[in-house]
């Protein structure tokens, strides 16, 4: 067929009306969770498909000629290129034909693993990626990796909607018009020309915390070719107080590390290092719960905090403090504990925390070498010296305490470094500045101004590099699509300074550029590839010949072996303090990174959107969170909007009342209210930078709260965050002090029922070769909502939206409930992870009209989707209420991204039907397939769920109870497992270890069960 | 000494006003579909019920398009407005058959005058219930695999879940309820035939009435088939609700979870479906000017029958809460805590007022006799009901096992469009009833009269 017929016929198949600008139009107006309806209303009309149809390259939409196989993926990645979202509207012409030779490693249906790393403010997540096809779908961590263990975090495992997000930028855009690589290299000729000979008195670089050690090289070599240019870094969620107090305490920038593994008493000021966004945390949850063993060795954890945290959820005592307090608090301690050179003076506010103080350091002492303190990055660096002093006066360095170089490998005050640049742009010093990365038109604090200073054309030349289209994109010139950490090389550190050769699983979808190419492209190399940059690098540092072995190794192990920081033999000085603050009765208000969005990066993530906060189970919003007395005394409520006023700056918001919060003080979360975020993120929350200054990031005082009358919904998950009813508290999770739990070992199942009565023989499972079960440990959870994401991502859960959410049709297949008991202001508050029970009794099956819902012989209460005719009936009847209901059409079936990215392995639910947890069914038929191959029974800890799995704390154990040696078997065998609502006879395969608590005696507080 | 006599004269008020033959009877009965002009107000009602009716549609139309989800059902409340609706129009429908059969083998003859009408509501009635089901599931149009039949797939109903027994129980008793009423009909469709001016009535009239010629073999085949269905329909007026009542009770929900159901559903339905007749009968007698035929002694019987009823559903309420506490079971507590207390408590007083206070003034004689006011606590009584109905499905799935899962139900504009437009729906069907078909029965009236008495030699 020649050219012209073949267009012609093209032609008359399928003339073209809607054009890709009114679709994006279109979808533009949508925002926030709305869009996933209307992206669906839209996608279905007539007009849309025919455009999906023309928007294509010629061919790929008609197969009107046969292609090759590498010619369709050349296609498909145009295609997605140019369209966005696009439907396969035809099937293809031509037979599809079979590889000739079939690559020997490629098995359709069996899944690759590769190694890479995913970096989150210069730390890094080192990954396992499956990859299908080609395709990844779903990240795991390393299990070889010392900062991983096969643990992830939220903002890992939901990166992966992050390459796959519809909304990403796509092209390379000149004032908003798509433009060619070619033009910008064109464009940028002159400038760079006239740089060179100014010896880049005029170029400036921003980049985020840069911990690759490729891209640092690229950037001083940049910086070498333009002497007077320099390298600012901004992060909103910095570490700047850490870096300024390692500097206070050594006098040069010093990594702080720590073994938890070593510590039995841990004491946290203001640190949440049990939570996804902590240096370490995967590695740190991972040791913590090691280390709390009722039956060995038991830490203890006592946390101060100015906002409730997953940490402060597993102190043993906790205290709520206002974060200008704890100056004060870390004073008195370091001085109980004995700390040369530091003076308690009368910081201590009361006598109960001068008790506690006291109790602390005694504690402390008692453990001296076996102990930690750990600040948060929230607190000034005087108390992060304090910690160092303590540490030290404590020996705990070298053992719980390591020091080493720093992560960040340009640790500078990126505060100061900000305020620099901007100055710099305002005096008009700034001829080109390149941003690689990063939103600060967004997230930078209100009183730089630094949108503004973008804005009035002080700077000719702004180019930014970025993954979205994002405010501070609208803001410059020239936007640079940038490729995915997925589809991209680069490479990056973890927290202990192991690097990671970061490799790609995908050709990028839309082109693009990585950092590392963006910064060659400036040095003048403009079409050398981000693989070979890297390279290039490692072999300056690994001059062997063996070169490649080495460099196949590292990409195999996902870690280049010694890269690893040795700690470093450093003693702080007594630190030299500054004054003591002086207390202050105004009110305070904090300023965190959200739990589940971050600083704003992931605004446009569904399944971090709508994953509910640790503790607040909000999703998509951030109010303001307020303590149960001070709402009494402004009479406020949950979801009442507020007008807070900080020094003239003014934002209205809900507030959400929050047990345990300290008196006096708010919490605000960054990262909401964006402007420019895509159909998800947009919208949705309010924008808290607006209320943040340079000097006070943190946490400011002089806050002052006005009810505005109105009121907001927001979006929780969890029903009631009570155990307690009017007629009695419910033992849903169950828990005890170390010390109550030596005397009655059985404490946990004390309630149960006095046999398993039924009027039937049961089923003997004993006699089948396996029969699944799963063991939580309620002492090890954290409560990260790890296990959520990564069930999200296994499954194809869908995101249904903050409406469809307040309706209580959230889709979550396990869900972390949080409960809170006792007093309001400091409650003891406890994490139960809900996944479905597998009840051998399952109250669900026997009400299911079509058989829809059965039990296997294996134990199993297996779901029959294409049975379900929807009658809620087994929802009804199910006490634990863990399954989901497809109540609307809540999967996007349209958009073409995400049919890549979910799970093949897992049926994609429609509407109507009903799902839940499964025990990831398909990963045990994997496994038993093999096992079969091999005639062999599948061993325990070959087969994991995917919240297993992912597990950093590692509180999941999922095997065969039938196996007496199993890890899970021998969990359950444990006095502490109980069964949750075990009265009701269902005989659940999920069991749970109960909570011990291992209080100081010489505390009395609400921890302690009374 | 005949009893049916004795039905007709004992008592404060006859059963028929004196005065009527045979023809008169017949005429006046036979008028309101035959020769009577069809009236500005019959048409008024019939357009606001048909409209009701399109709304229904629109809804279910739009139901269809988006899926379960614009209803305000959610996890934990997986049953909302259509359940309700559902077991509320089902017990509505238990009237027509008690009255027709069980009445007419406890030989209550003044059942006479309301028979009729009554079966007519109790069809319509199902055939809203009926529809809820089928439109409350996720996928609807699989709602036909509830049914066991031969097929392809290798699939068969799970016979262990309630709601296959409602199936049977509520499609039989559609069958059983059609029939009965259709056998009924046949000697008064002849009479029709017979008295129709208008040609295509008679053809469509006299198709119906099946060759009815009134003979003493048709009359003799006519009470016996008459006398077996109501033997047929009268266990059914106990098996259905208690089979309802049985999706509820077989489930471990706190609330639903219990053994004193099955009673008080039936009698709820007996009391619900009373309240109905009222409804219907009192502006009918009044319209139509039938005082002659349903008079104050028919009225007086229901209002007992509703009296008791409502007594017995009082005693289920107390039962219930009587358990919640005695049982000492922290789940059942807490419901009964949460019925008084919780945020559906204005709903659950509302329930006792509606349904144990109001109706307790049918104590007093007068308000028995008095048309207004029965009409005016049967209308309480109805929603009384429905109230239970929502406080037994929503109030106790809101709030069951695990405190994390505790929920909210707010109804959605389309279950209110779903649920009214049903009402429309039965009105609808009620008006072209009057219409069509004689609202009484002709020749059963006819044997209350004096002259029907077979006087023995």
């Amino acid at each position: 067929m020649d050219e012209q017929n073949r267009e012609r016929r093209a032609e008359v198949v399928c003339p073209s009306k809607l054009g890709l600008r009114a679709v994006k139009a279109a979808i533009e107006q949508t925002q926030g969770p709305e869009y996933w309806r209307s992206l669906e209303e839209l996608a279905g009309s007539p007009d849309f498909q025919e455009m999906m149809h023309r928007e294509f390259r010629r061919g790929a939409s008609e197969w009107l000629d046969s292609v090759s196989r590498r010619g369709f993926l050349k296609l498909m990645s145009a295609s997605l290129a140019l369209a966005g979202m696009s439907g396969c509207t035809k099937m293809p012409l031509e037979p599809i034909v079979p590889y000739v030779k079939q690559p020997e490693d490629v098995v359709p249906g069996r899944p690759k693993f590769y190694a890479t790393a995913f970096t989150l403010s210069g730390y890094a997540s080192p990954v396992l990626v499956e990859s299908h096809l080609g395709r990844p779908t779903k990240i795991e961590g390393n299990p070889e990796h010392p900062a991983s263990l096969g643990g992830t975090d939220v903002f890992t495992q939901a990166s992966l909607l992050g390459l796959y997000d519809p909304d990403r930028s796509q092209t390379l855009t000149y004032l908003g018009d798509v433009r060619s690589w070619s033009a910008l290299v064109e464009a940028i000729h002159g400038p760079m020309n006239v740089q060179k000979t100014l010896q880049g008195a005029g170029l400036r670089i921003l980049t985020q915390t840069v911990s690759s050690p490729t891209l640092a090289d690229q950037i001083r070599g940049l910086l070498k070719i333009y002497p007077q240019a320099k390298w600012h870094v901004y992060e909103p969620v910095n570490r700047d107080n850490a870096l300024a107090g390692a500097q206070m305490a050594f006098g040069q920038p010093i990594e702080t590390q720590y073994k938890l593994e070593n510590a039995d008493v841990i004491v946290s000021l203001d640190a949440d290092f049990l939570y996804a966004g902590f240096p370490g945390f995967t590695r740190y949850a991972r040791e913590y719960a090691k280390h709390r063993n009722p039956d060995g060795n038991m830490n203890r954890l006592y946390v101060v905090e100015s906002t409730p945290s997953s940490t402060g959820v597993k102190a043993d005592h906790r205290l709520p403090m206002r974060a200008i307090d704890i100056d004060g608090f870390a004073r008195a301690l370091a001085s109980a504990v004995g700390t040369n050179g530091v003076n308690a003076g009368n910081s201590v506010a009361s006598v109960e925390q001068g008790k506690f103080i006291t109790a602390i350091a005694r504690d402390l002492q008692g453990h001296r070498g076996a102990s930690v303190v750990i600040v948060g990055e929230h607190q000034p660096a005087s108390v992060h010296a304090l910690a160092h002093a303590m540490n030290q006066a404590l020996g705990n360095v070298g053992r719980t305490v390591l020091y080493t170089d720093q992560v960040d490998a340009n640790p500078v005050n990126q505060t100061d470094s900000l305020r620099e640049l901007v100055q710099d742009m305002k005096s008009g010093k700034v001829d080109l500045l390149v941003m690689l990365g990063g939103n600060p038109a967004y997230d930078t604090s209100a009183d730089f101004g630094f949108a503004d200073a973008l804005k009035n054309n002080n700077v000719p030349l702004r180019i930014h590099l970025g993954l979205y289209q994002n405010e501070t994109a609208e803001l410059c010139h020239w936007h640079v699509n940038q490729t995915h950490y997925l589809e991209a090389w680069g490479d990056t550190r973890a927290y202990d300074g192991t690097v990671s050769v970061v490799q790609p699983l995908i050709e990028p979808f839309y082109g693009g550029k990585s950092a590392c190419e963006m910064v060659a492209f400036l040095a003048g190399q403009s079409e050398v590839r981000g693989h070979d940059l890297v390279q290039a690098y490692w072999k300056k540092q690994y001059p062997g010949a063996d070169f490649d072995l080495f460099w196949r190794q590292s990409l195999h192990d996902g870690w280049i072996a010694g890269t690893t920081y040795t700690p470093k033999q450093v003693t702080p000085k007594a630190p030299n303090l500054p004054l003591a603050n002086k207390p202050d009765d105004s009110i305070e208000i904090n300023f965190r990174r959200d739990p589940s969005i971050y600083d704003g990066r992931f605004s446009n993530n569904g399944w971090l959107q709508e994953l509910p906060k640790p503790l607040t189970k909000m999703t998509w919003d951030n109010p303001v969170l307020i303590g149960p007395s001070m709402a009494d005394r402004l009479h406020l409520k949950s979801e009442d909007v507020v007008r807070l006023d900080l020094d003239g700056r003014k934002i209205e918001a809900p507030v959400w009342i929050q047990a345990g919060h300290p008196d006096n003080s708010v919490t605000v979360f960054l990262g909401y209210g964006r402007r420019r975020a895509g159909r998800a993120g947009t919208g949705a929350g309010f924008n808290m930078y607006s209320l943040r200054t340079s000097s006070m990031p943190w946490f400011a005082t002089g806050v002052k709260i006005t009810p505005t009358g109105g009121t907001y919904k927001l979006a929780t998950t969890q029903g009631e965050q009570t155990m307690d009813t009017p007629v009695g508290s419910r033992p849903l999770v169950r828990e005890a002090s170390l010390d109550e739990y030596k005397q009655h070992p059985h404490f946990a199942t004390e309630e149960e029922p006095v046999a398993k009565l039924s009027l039937f023989p049961g089923f003997d499972y004993k006699s089948e070769p396996y029969a699944w079960g799963m063991a939580i440990d309620l002492n090890s959870c954290v409560g990260c909502n790890n296990c959520i994401v990564a069930c999200q991502s296994e499954n194809n859960i869908p995101v249904v939206g903050k409406e469809q959410v307040m309706r209580g049709r959230h889709m979550h297949w396990l869900r972390v409930d949080a409960y809170y008991q006792g007093d309001r202001a400091n409650p003891r508050a406890f994490f139960q992870p809900v996944p479905c029970m597998q009840c051998e009794n399952a109250p669900c099956e026997l009400v299911c009209p079509v058989g829809a819902t059965v039990h296997s012989t294996e134990g199993l209460n297996d779901m029959v989707y294409n049975r379900c005719v929807g009658t809620r009936y087994c929802s009804n009847n199910c006490p634990y209420k863990v399954r989901r209901f497809n109540f609307l059409l809540f999967q996007d079936w349209e958009t073409p991204q995400y049919k890549m990215m979910r799970n093949p392995d897992v049926t994609v639910r429609s509407r109507g039907v009903m799902e839940k947890c499964t025990y990831c069914i398909q990963r045990i038929n994997q496994r038993r397939i093999d096992a079969e191959r091999a005639e062999q029974q599948i061993r325990d800890g070959e087969l994991q769920t995917a919240c297993q799995q992912s597990c950093p704390a590692e509180a999941i154990i999922f095997g065969n109870i039938n196996d007496p040696n199993s890890r899970v078997a021998k969990q359950k065998s444990q006095t502490l497992n109980y069964s949750l609502l075990d009265d009701l006879n269902t005989r659940p395969r999920t069991t749970y270890l109960a909570e011990v608590r291992n209080p100081n005696a010489e505390l009395k507080t609400s921890v302690e069960r009374s | 000494m005949d009893d049916r006599t004795d039905d007709v004269t004992v008592g404060s008020a006859p059963v028929i006003e004196p005065g009527y033959t045979f023809a008169t009877v017949t005429d006046k009965i036979s008028a309101i579909v035959l020769t009577r002009p069809t009236s500005v107000a019959w048409l008024f009602g019939f357009g606001v019920a048909f409209l009701l009716t399109m709304m229904m549609l629109y809804a279910i139309g739009y139901l269809f398009v988006r899926g379960v989800g614009i209803w305000g059902v959610n996890i934990p409340v997986g049953w909302g407005f259509a359940i309700v609706n559902f077991v509320w129009w089902i017990g509505i429908g238990h009237a027509g058959t008690l009255i027709s059969a069980i009445l007419l083998l406890l030989r209550q003859s003044w059942r006479n005058s309301i028979n009729r009408f009554a079966e007519a509501m109790t069809l319509f009635a199902v055939a809203c219930a009926g529809l809820f089901p089928v439109l409350h599931l996720g996928r609807p149009w699989l709602g036909y695999w509830l049914f066991p039949y031969p097929n392809t797939m290798k699939y068969w109903p799970q016979f262990r879940s309630p709601l296959v027994w409602d199936v049977f129980a509520v499609s039989t008793y559609f069958t059983i309820s059609l029939m009965f009423w259709f056998i009924g009909l046949i000697p008064d469709l002849a009479t029709l035939r017979d008295r129709s001016g208008n040609r295509a009535a008679q053809i469509i009239y006299g198709i119906l009435a099946m060759g009815w010629r009134g003979s003493a073999r048709h009359w003799a085949r006519y009470e016996t088939a008459y006398l077996l269905l109501a033997g047929l329909a009268t266990p059914l007026v106990l098996s259905v609700h208690t089979v309802v009542s049985f999706d509820f009770a077989i489930s471990m929900v706190p609330g639903w979870h219990t053994t004193i159901f099955p009673p008080y559903f039936v009698a709820g339905a007996i009391y619900s479906g009373f309240a109905m007749v009222l409804v219907l009968a009192i502006p009918i007698r009044k319209f139509y000017g039938l005082e002659d035929f349903i008079t104050e002694r028919h009225l007086q019987n229901s209002a007992k029958v509703m009296l008791a009823t409502g007594l017995i559903v009082a005693y289920g309420y107390g039962i219930e809460a009587f358990m919640g506490w005695y049982s000492g079971n922290r789940y059942d507590t807490f419901l009964l805590w949460n019925r008084l207390h919780g945020p559906y408590h204005f709903w659950y007083w509302m329930l006792l007022v509606c349904n144990i206070g109001i109706p307790q003034v049918l104590w007093i004689r007068n308000l028995r006799s008095s048309p207004v006011w029965l009409f005016l606590i049967s209308l309480d009584i109805l929603v009384g009901m429905w109230l239970e109905r929502f406080v037994i499905v929503v109030v106790s799935l809101h709030r069951d096992f695990l405190n994390s899962s505790w929920g909210m139900y707010y109804p959605t504009r389309w279950d209110w469009m779903t649920y009214i437009g049903t009402i429309g729906m039965f009105l609808a069907l009620m008006f072209l009833f009057l219409r069509i078909l004689p609202a009484i029965s002709i020749f059963e009236m006819r044997t209350l009269l004096p002259q029907a008495e077979v006087k023995p030699e």
